[in-house]
């Protein structure tokens, strides 16, 4: 409309900015204040103003990065496998997403094989947990997983190796550890990744195959004129033209991985060292009532999105130059 | 090198050959649709079988007897494990949250994308960056302003809403949930409707304001009927964030009568442990209306993805 008032878009905007300021705006400037807070923080920036003692500066960041109550909330173990969730994650189910990507669009069931793959993308976190809780079973007359293991001879798989029975996948590192750094690569930890990526296969294999059905036909068939077999088409063409699409990809995976909560909530309870800093920062202040603590974990994972977020900024300054 | 043979001559053997070069490709992808549905077809099956034969032999033996299959654990998670209010309650909880965020972000959205006024790029810069605010932070400050304003009674209504049950408003009250819900769903709903908004030929609206139209007319006469698709799409995702979390609900709630399947299935984790004739048949009563508006949307579901699925 010409000659709107100047009110009229911020009277449109007003119920999105009121709820955008009380539930986000409001609580990420409470919470890294929190962070700086003592035990008896849960109002912030109120209690601060009632009690100031319980000022407490860096403590719960020393707390974090010194880790002096190991038993009770392991902050290095979550930190470890957080950063293991955010490299290991993307970089499988980008690689499965691609490979189901090329492979889906050379078949006439194309729609079929990526439902079949895309199904648990509508399962909730928990009823994947209660899906993955059956697979793992220890006992072999039920953990499908097991099952198939001890079917095929325990050999294949060095970590269970020694113990004669399958190992309990999701509560034990198993007895033979693995050699220096790799000792810390609990097999737990990639048990839970495992289901990560068998609920998230889906979405990048659909996002990377509308990537690819934009690739023109045109430059494959020419490498293919030019005598280029599929491999040297899927490394030296395919890949270089998705590059922004697995970027997008991967960026989003990696925000799903830090934010990771329910299934190693509901898997483990972040037992057995499975602890993600998300699943800590629960513990943390639910169950401990350690809202500084806790505040300081949820500081950094949000420290840890910064940069994703300039990332997708600089992404939306582009598309309005070209708008 | 693939250029250099298969002469004309010999085109039934390369025609046989050429299917024959595919056979690994059909088994891998076969193969690996099928390890993808596995687990779910494991929970299945299960959720169907007596409790004894669960805990003495896998799913896969029920495949050698079919007619073995019983209906009775779904009817005790129905009945005596409280699933069958918690179903009522996770569409309480999620029909009004994806509801308002969709009205809220498309009148928002529309204001991003076809008004003018000082300071909109950097204002809607916020709002993408508020996409990846993890939902952990926002869990204390909220929780601790939810028990102070808790409203206890209000005059005529009482002390518990009507119809649906729970609080007033504030810990324990399925509205607190609808307001969280659809806070942490705008900024993606923004983000996704603004883009699609912007999209539309500008023609349309120029001609319109020429017309005389108002602001108002133009949403709901040109904008909205033309982004059914982004509409749709925005629905479902929002559908199912709110009908899978269990983060929410689990710290907002508090009062087990309310809680929606998610919070109930992960306590009867906790409490049934491996109690698999419960768990297999509660997760799939979870499932099924997620699968139901998968299967009949996927369409939406996949648009709605390559709109640019990133959300807080």
């Amino acid at each position: 409309m010409i000659g709107r008032r100047w009110w009229v878009p911020w009277l449109w905007l007003a119920p999105a900015l009121a709820l955008l300021a009380v539930f986000l705006v409001y609580p990420v400037i409470n919470t890294v204040f929190t962070s700086f807070l003592g035990q008896d923080s849960g109002g912030g920036i109120v209690d601060f103003i009632q009690d100031p003692s319980i000022f407490v500066g860096f403590d719960n960041y020393r707390f974090i990065i010194e880790n002096p109550e190991p038993l009770a909330t392991d902050t290095h173990a979550a930190l470890f496998n957080t950063l293991l969730w955010i490299v290991v994650f993307p970089t499988i189910t980008v690689g499965l997403g691609l490979i189901l990507a090329v492979l889906t669009s050379r078949v006439r069931y194309e729609a079929i094989a990526k439902a079949a793959i895309f199904v648990p993308m509508a399962v909730s976190f928990v009823a994947a947990a209660v899906i993955w809780r059956f697979m793992y079973e220890f006992n072999t007359d039920i953990g499908t997983v097991n099952a198939v293991a001890t079917g095929v001879g325990l050999d294949s798989t060095a970590w269970l190796q020694n113990t004669g029975a399958p190992q309990t996948w999701l509560t034990d590192a198993g007895p033979d550890k693995l050699p220096g750094i790799l000792d810390t690569l609990r097999i737990n930890n990639f048990a839970l990744i495992t289901v990560g990526v068998w609920m998230w296969t889906g979405f990048a294999m659909v996002v990377l195959s509308a990537g690819l059905k934009a690739i023109p036909v045109e430059n494959i068939e020419a490498a293919r004129v030019d005598g280029a077999n599929e491999w040297q088409i899927f490394w030296r063409i395919i890949i270089p033209m998705l590059s922004t699409t697995i970027v997008v990809v991967a960026t989003t995976l990696v925000i799903n991985a830090l934010k990771l909560f329910d299934l190693v909530f509901v898997l483990t309870g972040g037992r057995f060292d499975t602890d993600v800093v998300a699943s800590l920062f629960f513990r943390v202040s639910f169950v401990f009532g350690d809202f500084g603590l806790g505040a300081a974990l949820a500081v950094v994972l949000l420290v840890a999105v910064v940069p994703i977020t300039l990332l997708g900024i600089r992404r939306f300054q582009l598309q309005e130059e070209a708008r | 090198m693939l250029g250099q043979e298969a002469p004309p001559a010999i085109r039934p053997t390369s025609a046989l050959r050429r299917a024959l070069s595919r056979l690994p490709l059909h088994v891998a992808l076969i193969g690996f649709a099928l390890l993808w549905l596995v687990p779910t077809i494991a929970l299945l099956v299960s959720s169907f079988r007596e409790p004894t034969a669960i805990a003495t032999s896998g799913w896969w033996e029920a495949i050698r007897s079919p007619f073995d299959l019983t209906f009775s654990n779904y009817d005790e998670v129905l009945s005596r494990r409280n699933m069958g209010q918690a179903f009522v309650n996770s569409v309480i909880i999620t029909v009004p949250s994806t509801v308002l965020v969709i009205l809220v972000a498309a009148v928002a959205a529309y204001a991003f994308a076809w008004m003018r006024f000082p300071g909109r790029n950097g204002l809607f810069l916020v709002v993408i960056a508020l996409l990846v605010v993890p939902l952990q932070m926002t869990l204390i400050p909220i929780l601790r302003l939810y028990t102070d304003l808790r409203v206890e009674e209000l005059p005529i209504i009482g002390g518990e809403m009507p119809f649906i049950g729970g609080g007033i408003f504030g810990t324990g009250s399925f509205t607190s949930l609808w307001l969280a819900h659809s806070g942490y769903g705008l900024p993606f709903a923004i983000f996704l409707l603004r883009n699609f908004f912007a999209g539309l030929p500008r023609d349309l609206f120029e001609s319109a304001y020429l017309d005389g139209a108002s602001d108002l007319r133009v949403f709901v006469r040109i904008v909205l009927p033309l982004s059914v698709p982004a509409l749709a799409s925005l629905a479902i995702f929002q559908f199912l964030w709110v009908w899978n979390d269990l983060l929410v609900a689990l710290v907002f709630l508090g009062d087990p009568s309310l809680f929606p399947m998610t919070v109930q299935i992960q306590s009867l984790v906790s409490s049934f442990g491996s109690n698999y004739q419960v768990l297999t048949s509660a997760a799939f009563v979870s499932m099924m209306l997620p699968l139901l508006v998968f299967f009949a949307l996927q369409r939406y579901f996949v648009q709605g993805i390559l709109a640019g699925a990133v959300k807080g």
